[in-house]
């Protein structure tokens, strides 16, 4: 049950479902993100403009719950985000967020009898 | 003044000359331009940069030629292969949710540049007086203008 749940949330969207990265209201960086791990890969190296303007308007925390289905992931980022940072801080807390949380999904939890 | 009057030609030639231009497309369609903000509906409106890449780029300007939002769409090449599209929206929201959920992810956009219009200073289709050469009456005798001189005022050659 919880692998389903798991593999639901590490699949491949549609194109049409990718997150859009852009730095500002309609410009679009020509860069975007099929997957969680896709997302994780990106955040490490996009302009903190980008992380900055989709963290602000409450993006990263809505394409999480509406098209990956992580309710955990994204009530993490609505901390984040409630937390105020800005620029290299806000990137990285926001990597080893993703990055924790991706870690978790693909190594699920063993557990001893 | 009527445009047979303008011309030296009756209204039915008038009549009958803008039916065969209709019929041939030249004239393609009678509108009327609203000024939104007079009538109380402000609207955004924004020039959008769509880098494309060369072998999608058609396509990308056909699905942008669809949508009601936009109201203009052309293919321009200098650095790059652009479509630039006029569109408009109710609010920036809503703009940025139209480009980011139907212009980003139309195969082949590369990168997407928008330009918010925040005043308008000019906004008519080219006259066609601007034609290079035209009919026109001088003393009660039609003749061909051969070129408009803004300075010294035009140049006429008899027809």
């Amino acid at each position: 049950m919880r692998e389903e749940a798991n593999s639901k949330i590490l699949r491949v969207v549609p194109r049409e479902k990718a997150f859009y990265f852009f730095t500002s209201i309609g410009n679009y960086t020509g860069e975007s993100a099929s997957s969680l791990k896709e997302f994780m890969e990106k955040l490490s190296f996009l302009d903190v403009k980008v992380v900055e303007f989709h963290v602000n308007r409450g993006d990263f925390e809505k394409w999480t719950v509406e098209v990956l289905g992580d309710n955990k992931l994204a009530e993490e980022i609505v901390t984040l985000r409630k937390g105020g940072l800005r620029g290299e801080q806000l990137r990285s807390q926001l990597c080893v967020m993703v990055s924790r949380r991706y870690q978790q999904l693909v190594r699920p939890v063993v557990l001893f009898r | 003044m009527s445009i047979g009057e303008q011309l030296g030609v009756s209204h039915s030639t008038i009549y009958d000359r803008m039916k065969k231009m209709e019929h041939h497309g030249v004239i393609r369609a009678y509108t009327v331009v609203v000024d939104n903000e007079k009538i109380g509906k402000r609207k955004i409106t924004a020039l959008v940069t769509i880098v494309a890449s060369p072998r999608e780029s058609e396509k990308v300007a056909e699905k942008l030629c669809k949508v009601r939002e936009v109201l203009e769409v052309y293919a321009s090449v200098s650095d790059e292969l652009s479509i630039i599209a006029k569109v408009v929206a109710d609010t920036q929201e809503m703009l940025h949710d139209f480009i980011a959920n139907s212009v980003a992810p139309i195969p082949g956009v590369l990168r997407i540049r928008t330009a918010i219009v925040t005043k308008k200073f000019k906004e008519i289709a080219l006259p066609i007086d601007d034609s290079p050469k035209r009919l026109t009456t001088v003393r009660g005798k039609r003749v061909k203008v051969e070129k408009l001189d803004l300075e010294r005022g035009s140049k006429f050659e008899d027809s």
